[in-house]
Formats: C-alpha cells, structure tokens, sequence
C-alpha cells in the first residue's frame, strides 16, 4: 500500500492543519473547556473562509454540491481536523459543514425536497432514532418499537435511547418492527416530523461526554403517513449500508488526529520537563511510552488509509473500515492515556484538552458500533458468510 | 438517576454562604425574594474557584437567594435546567433571556405547557 499523499492531498493536508492553528486553536483560548460551539459571528466567519476554499459540506456526495473529494482525502482531512480540544466530536467546531444523515440519500425525490434539501441547505435538522432501553449493539433483533398499519396510515409505539439531538431536531429517522420477522426483515425506517402528536422528548442522558447530551424519545400513538417511510417496508436496515461503512473511516481519522495531538505534547513537555537531574525524554519509562505511542498511531493510520484507498478503488472496504474504527478507537485512547501519565498532575487538568480527549474517546469505543461488533463485522467476512 | 428538576432548599446568599463552599464546577440558580428562579448559571473550567467565583458575581449583581449542585458536566446540566424552567414556564428567567443558543423541547410528563419556542430558542450563561 503506498502511504505517500499526492501533491494535491499534501496541499489540502497544509491548508486544512493552518487553519486549525490559525483560526480554531487561537479561539479555544478563551472558551470553556468543555465548549461544544464557537461564538456566532466567528462561526460565520469560518464558514465563510472554508466556503471560500471550496471545502464546505465534506461530506456531501458531488451530485449534490458536495466538494467531491475521495475517501483517502476525506480521512486525511478528518486527521487534521480534529486536532484541538473539541476536535474529537466536533472537528472546526462544525465550520466545514455537515452532510446530514445517509440514510436522505436513498429517499425519494418528494422526501428530498422536505427533508434532505432543507438539511444541506442549513434550514432543517435530523435525528438518527434506532437504540432502544432493550440494546443497541444488535438493534434488528432489540427493536421493539412497534408500527400497526391502520389504513394509510402506520401507528408507532415504542421508545428510543442515547439519541442525539431529538430535542432540537426538525425530524428523525425511526427504526419500528412492522412485520412479525424478529430480525431486519420486519424493520422499516420511517421520516418523522418531531412535531408530530406522539413523538416526546422524555429526558436528557447526561454521559461523560459533558458537552453534549443524549435524549430518551417516545412514540404514543403517533400517526405517520405510508410515504414517510424511508425506502421498502420491513427494509429498513437494507438502506444506505454502503454509507454507513464510508462513514466509519473518517470516524477513524478523527480519533487518530487526537491521539496525533496528544502525542505531539507528550514529546515536547517529555523533553523540558526536568526531573531527577534530566529531561523526562531521558527515562526509559517515558520513552517506551513514546514509542507504543508512535507504534499506536501508525497502526491506526495504516488501517484507516487502507480502507479509505480500498473505498476509492471500488473494493470492498468493510472489514477494512471496521477494522480502521476498532484500532483507532482503541489506539487513541491508549496514546492520549499514556500522554496523560507523562504529563503527571498537570495531564489530569483541564488546562490541557487531554482529559477532555480521554473522556471522548472512551465512548468512541462504543459509539458508530462498539469494539465488539466492528470484531463480528471482521469475523463474517475473515469466517464466510455461514455466521450470522 | 439525577433528578431532573433542582429541588434543594434556597440559602441566601452572602459572601460566607459562598466562600463555605467548595471550589468546584457546577450550576446553580439564583431566586428572587419570593424564590422564583431569575437566572440559571454554570460556573465552569475557566472560573478561577470555580462555584465560588461564579456566585460572588451574582452576589454583586444583587442576587439574594441561591443553590448549587456540583458536577463536571456543568454545561449539559445548565442546558437541561434550562429547558425544563422553559417546559414548566413557557419562558426562561429574566437573567438568561439573551440566550442566543437554540434549546431543546423537552416534554418530561407527556404534557407540559406550550413553549414560546421563538423566545425559547434564544439563550447566555
């Protein structure tokens, strides 16, 4: 595999590692450690200058005004993007767009107009409803939520875990079981407006990412039309598979570009910290756990990079993108842990981003399908196809 | 479970109420004389003591009763604060009315009153 960047990747790699130095970092100064948003002016502010260098909505596909980069890019990016202190979870502070969710790809041209359209445009939200109180790890089989035809209509029951989002979206995307198939066969994803009678936002999940919260929603009798349904009845998790699996790659990226950070402060406070009559960089112990650190990183960038030329190429990329999202994951909360420990007292502050990086990326390790499942993902392929 | 409402006795507040306790993150609502909530805050990591400072300032902008509750995830729970004074008002305390961030619609016992989701949607610490 070559690992080398082409001029037009190493420029964009440049352009993008400015302007988290120049623009982002210097701004994080003054905000709270925890901040999850910039102040409104400087928001529109960035987002003009990345409109300006024509890297605005990253992940929108071309066809619809999204700046058509590769997967290979697009991870290189992500790697940049998310060297500062809230880069983990919001990389630019979200100054580069979003692309809303995949699945309003697949939709039809009357939900694009209400839905998607709205969304890239910077006019609508959405909300991705599929966790349930009963699991989330294998949520074709945990799904309870139940959707009862009645006329044209389907009555959906039920309630939804861990979602982000709910209580600010326009809309969401609902996984509800509408046949008696007990597994992805009887699921459906219907496009629900959150104003809709039925649909409650019931309370706010505090979690250790303590910048953002989850919500616990509930559907009472909500009444949903038959052409809110998001692709084929009792398909629901057929759609956007592909997407879903691109997405985890610069997934992977943002964790690495931490664990990059962190391990850039590990080095320098390693070098002028004294102690014992020598620099920290002089002690074994310090230096093994710069180099598992390095070993670390160029583990998780081999593996994102190859499942991002493996997409570019047309291959098949799944196992290579669970295998990039359970290795930088891990990885980089290995690195920022150990860059914490040679840091000693000062790591455990919020002077620094470490310990907010540390708290994220534990839950990177379950967010986007925990270690475990990316590992079954691997296994169905690496075993073949007879286990399910 | 946390509970969702701050429901702990009022305290006046007055320098040695403040400097009584401890140096840590967290939120805290400042009432009225009639213990209406006027303004929901948080003190977070840049407050030099943390909890303390934040209230020595309430303290000289004339506010008279106060609680807290500790905890480092100050800026979830001050939005969550935040939206349940909105679900059970309508509106959020005069102190917090240029809100500029937009909050979420929560409705915690399947029917509380309607929001002004307009004014609502605007916010400050």
């Amino acid at each position: 595999m070559d690992l080398s960047l082409s001029d037009e990747q190493q420029m964009i790699v440049e352009t993008v590692r400015r302007f988290v130095a120049e623009e982002i970092v210097p701004l994080e100064a003054s905000l709270d450690p925890d901040a999850g948003a910039l102040a409104p002016d400087d928001f529109e502010r960035l987002v003009k200058m990345t409109k300006e260098m024509g890297f605005y909505g990253l992940d929108i596909p071309e066809e619809f005004g999204g700046p058509g980069l590769d997967t290979t890019t697009r991870a290189l990016m992500a790697i940049e993007m998310s060297q500062h202190r809230a880069g983990l979870y919001n990389p630019c502070y979200g100054t580069f767009g979003g692309a809303g969710l995949a699945q309003l790809y697949e939709a039809t041209e009357e939900q694009k107009e209400k839905y998607l359209y709205p969304t890239l445009r910077g006019e609508k939200k959405g909300c991705f409803a599929l966790t349930e109180p009963s699991g989330g790890s294998d949520p074709a089989r945990a799904i309870q939520t139940r959707g009862h035809e009645d006329g044209d209509q389907w009555i959906l029951n039920g309630s939804k875990l861990y979602i982000s989002g709910a209580d600010k979206a326009d809309f969401a995307l609902v996984f509800a079981r509408t046949s008696d198939d007990p597994g992805r066969n009887g699921v459906t994803a219907f496009l629900v407006d959150t104003d809709t009678p039925g649909f409650n936002v019931r309370r706010v999940v505090h979690t250790l990412r303590s910048t953002h919260y989850a919500t616990e929603i509930s559907f009472d009798e909500m009444r949903v039309s038959k052409d809110q349904i998001l692709g084929e009845l009792n398909r629901g998790f057929a759609i956007a598979n592909d997407r879903l699996s691109r997405q985890r790659i610069p997934y992977a990226a943002g964790c690495l570009g931490a664990a990059i950070k962190a391990q850039e402060m590990a080095i320098e406070w390693a070098k002028s910290r004294e102690t014992f009559g020598g620099a920290l960089a002089e002690k074994q112990a310090v230096q093994w756990m710069i180099v598992d650190n390095e070993i670390d990183i160029r583990h998780a960038r081999y593996c994102i990079l190859e499942a991002a030329q493996r997409a570019d190429k047309g291959e098949r990329f799944r196992t290579e993108a669970a295998m990039a999202k359970l290795v930088a994951s891990e990885a980089s909360g290995r690195v920022v842990d150990r860059a914490m420990q040679i840091h000693g007292g000062l790591g455990m502050t919020k002077d620094l981003p470490l310990e907010r990086w540390y708290r994220e990326l534990r839950i990177r390790r379950v967010g986007e399908g925990p270690s475990e499942v990316q590992r079954l993902i691997m296994a169905r392929e690496i075993l073949g196809g007879s286990f399910k | 479970m946390v509970g969702i409402r701050m429901e702990k006795p009022w305290l006046d507040l007055s320098a040695e109420a403040i400097d009584a306790l401890p140096a840590q993150l967290g939120v805290y609502q400042i009432a009225d004389g009639q213990d209406e909530v006027v303004k929901i805050g948080y003190a977070g990591g840049l407050e030099q003591f943390g909890i303390r400072t934040a209230l020595h300032r309430e303290l000289e902008a004339g506010g008279t009763r106060f609680r807290t509750e500790l905890t480092h995830g100050y800026l979830t729970r001050w939005e969550e604060l935040l939206m349940v004074h909105l679900h059970d008002h309508g509106e959020l305390p005069a102190g917090n009315s240029t809100h500029n961030q937009k909050l979420g619609r929560l409705r915690i016992d399947g029917a509380g009153p309607e929001q002004k989701n307009e004014a609502s949607t605007k916010g400050a610490n």
